[in-house]
């Protein structure tokens, strides 16, 4: 497009597929089909016709984590339209990361959030599954509640960072950092050089 | 995601006969190389490496600063070219009596930094502005994808990070940002655990956390090589959720000052209606990012479409000191092929993770997990003084990077769990990285300076701070893979708090261009054009032809 004059606002991102920026419907003349994909990682072909999503007008709700609880009725207070779900895998086959989002939907209806957590985790919110949901779901909006809500609540938490935590605030690394900082560069480099590096264990 | 065939209607993009014959030759030595263990760079050895090969060092990369605070320092060509540069606004014509929003904290930038700050401002009890111009999250952060460093192993500590992060940075960091960086490092974790952020853990909640380029402990979390994309989507939404007033595709093209020098916000321009907004900020925080998008010596870049650099000019201009404005982060391992997605990011990951970097003949060449500057020095060393690198039809050069061999190593399917943002950039294209090896060169990544700050995220210019990759100091001249993601949370929460706890107490007189209108005399008596104007916003990808073209009907409005 900018080849031809067109200087890009809306509908233009990171250029590398990780924003959905580029949301974009399509068509090959003489094919009946709708296709969908991300103009930065589309090719163009002979005879496409397409057109950018500025955006897709979503609710997002507004939540408080904490409060909730790993489960359906969290995602379905926010957004009961998730139940309305028909099946159709029409958001699946929109999906340019190739996601299965009807497996998403259904683990988030089951309650599932861990799996809906980890099926959607490769989502960049492009919005093109909710164009196409006839019932009308903002399945994305959902999935990032699912996967907030596991790792607020299902996702074992770490001992080794609470130590260190504890020990930050006891102050233990202070004098350490504290020495280092006043350092010439010499006797920095002779550290650094003398570095144990950890070995790779595969 | 699986792994069967891409959909059927996608362009399927191949390797070329010679291309193909070369791969035979990275499979032949496979075996063998991966029971070598490639010697690290002696000191001597990389100083020489990166002053005969580093794009840094190019005779005519630098001149010298004629203007401003900076006055007499070196400075990265196309960045003095957005410094050294006229306003987008004429200050005698344009009124700003009307003051259009009122705040405590204006937040300048939708990315991550800039994300923390206005997360951390707002739990202070301030009301936060955040305005950005394009979307909200449209950023860097977005991007990034290896993992972000955090000492918080029994056999690490914040010691040990900080000498790294020194050496890597040539040991010219400022100590007390390293320090601020490395200390609040297990916290910023915690913070984001607390946000509900997924990273890659054992079942235990043990992080699996890697070796980068340059680090001497496995300390780089990650969430598969989404980590960016997890942390900017995690806190949009919550910066959403707390019902923080956020303007989109509306950047500040220019700073406010009142009579003493103080900033007392910013002038914003509504990209859609050519519409200015003033907003009068009792602390303003500069979080705009980088700027690869200005193609330093005409390299590709792994940046966002806004990484223009537009916080530099606008700092610079209200009288805030930069600092290692002389040098530029090349990333190792850009695509090279095929040429549709050149310059993207292959994160450093896939390093860590036992790819190795082959040339023409299968043969290494350098130690993977050298630093970026170095691994970057040795492949443009391979493909332009050695001739051993691999041309694509055409016309651009890059070396291998083997990435069957994670498989190999790391067990089946473990590329697919670790890195499916990569396995599906290719798989796009009709490229299965699980069997064959990529093409990868150097691409640009990363601004290294920026403006100067304090450990409370402070420029020299009372009122204003700044905050990410804007900021310059923490990281020297190289940066380590996986401390831009944990600088951005640290700088960008410290600046969020300062700018709360300033807006208390801040009193700014009425907003002036006064800093405009004396930048302008002095650009003025050091002969520069008036026709040089920043920020740019973004880039300009229009060609030549279509820009003739289009000339005889042009509007200037933002652009």
């Amino acid at each position: 497009m900018e080849h031809l004059g067109y200087r890009l606002l809306r509908g233009c991102g990171c250029r590398s597929g990780f924003c959905g920026a580029c949301a974009t419907v399509y068509r090959i003349q003489g094919d009946y089909r709708l296709r969908t994909g991300l103009a930065c990682q589309t090719p163009v072909k002979e005879g496409m016709v397409f057109s950018m999503l500025p955006f897709h007008p979503a609710t997002k709700a507004r939540y408080n984590l904490k409060e909730l609880q790993p489960n359906a009725q969290s995602l379905v207070r926010y957004y009961p339209e998730l139940m309305r779900c028909l099946q159709c895998n029409s958001c699946s086959r929109a999906c340019p990361q190739d996601l299965q989002v009807i497996d998403i939907m259904a683990a988030a209806m089951r309650g599932d959030v861990s799996t809906a957590a980890d099926l959607s985790f490769d989502c960049i919110m492009c919005g093109l599954c909710a164009t196409r949901c006839p019932a009308e779901i903002v399945q994305y909006n959902v999935a990032i509640l699912a996967r907030r809500l596991y790792g607020t609540h299902v996702a074992p938490r770490s001992k080794h960072l609470q130590e260190r935590l504890k020990e930050m605030k006891s102050g233990r690394y202070d004098q350490e950092v504290a020495k280092l900082m006043k350092m010439s560069t010499e006797e920095l480099t002779k550290l650094y050089n003398a570095r144990q590096i950890e070995v790779e264990v595969a | 995601m699986t792994l069967e065939q891409p959909k059927q209607w996608r362009t399927t993009i191949s390797y070329s006969e010679e291309m193909r014959r070369s791969i035979e030759k990275v499979i032949a030595t496979r075996k063998e190389r991966m029971k070598q263990a490639f010697p690290k760079l002696k000191p001597e050895e990389k100083k020489e490496l990166l002053h005969k090969y580093h794009p840094d060092y190019k005779p005519g990369t630098n001149r010298k600063i004629r203007v401003g605070p900076n006055k007499g320092d070196l400075v990265v060509n196309e960045l003095g070219d957005i410094i050294e540069s006229h306003s987008r606004i004429n200050p005698e014509k344009i009124n700003i009596k009307k003051i259009d929003l009122q705040t405590d904290v204006l937040v300048i930038g939708g990315g991550g930094a800039g994300a923390a700050a206005a997360l951390a401002a707002h739990k202070q009890g301030a009301r936060v502005i955040l305005c950005t111009k394009l979307r909200f999250g449209d950023s860097n952060t977005m991007m990034a994808q290896g993992g972000i460093q955090a000492a918080d192993k029994s056999n690490d500590s914040p010691a040990t990070h900080y000498l790294d992060v020194m050496g890597g940075g040539g040991y010219t960091n400022i100590p007390s940002l390293v320090q601020a960086l490395v200390t609040d490092a297990p916290s910023v974790i915690e913070w984001l655990e607390n946000l509900g952020a997924m990273f890659d853990k054992e079942s235990d909640g043990t992080f699996v956390t890697m070796h980068g380029g340059g680090t001497s402990r496995k300390r780089m979390h990650a969430a598969r090589d989404y980590t960016g994309a997890e942390i900017m989507r995690t806190l949009r939404d919550e910066v959403i959720n707390q019902g923080i007033h956020v303007i989109e595709f509306s950047p500040a093209i220019e700073l406010l000052t009142d009579a003493d020098g103080n900033c007392v916000g910013a002038m914003l321009l509504n990209m859609e209606t050519d519409e200015y907004a003033v907003v009068s900020a009792k602390t303003t925080i500069i979080a705009t990012g980088g700027s690869g998008r200005l193609h330093c010596q005409g390299f590709p870049t792994t940046n966002h479409y806004g990484a223009t650099g537009d916080g530099l000019p606008l700092a610079y201009r209200a009288g805030c000191r930069l600092a290692f404005v002389d040098t530029i982060q090349y990333h190792p391992t850009g695509v090279a092929f095929p040429e549709l997605i050149s310059g993207q990011l292959i994160t450093e990951k896939m390093r860590s993770l036992g790819a190795q970097l082959v040339n023409v003949d299968g043969e290494r060449f350098v130690n993977e997990l050298e630093t970026r500057d170095a691994v970057a020095s040795a492949i443009i060393k391979e493909c332009v003084d050695r001739n051993k690198g691999v041309r694509t039809p055409g016309g651009l050069v890059g070396v291998w990077l083997d990435t069957p061999q994670i498989d190999m190593v790391k067990g089946p399917g473990r590329t697919l769990r670790l890195a499916p943002a990569m396995v599906r950039q290719f798989k796009r294209f009709g490229i299965d990285i699980i069997k064959d090896p990529i093409l990868i060169y150097p691409t640009q990544h990363y601004q290294n300076g920026g403006v100067l700050i304090d450990e409370y995220g402070r420029t020299n210019v009372p009122n204003l701070y700044v905050a990410g990759e804007a900021a310059g100091g923490i990281h020297g001249r190289n940066r380590l893979m996986g401390n831009s993601l944990l600088d951005i949370l640290v700088f960008g929460r410290r600046a969020g708090l300062g700018a709360a706890q300033k807006s208390k107490s801040a009193t700014g007189g009425p907003p002036t261009f006064n800093h405009v209108t004396r930048f302008h005399k002095e650009l003025k008596k050091a002969g520069y054009s008036p026709d040089r104007h920043s920020p740019m916003i973004l880039p300009d990808y229009r060609t030549k032809e279509a820009k003739i073209e289009l000339e005889a009907f042009a509007v200037k409005g933002w652009e």
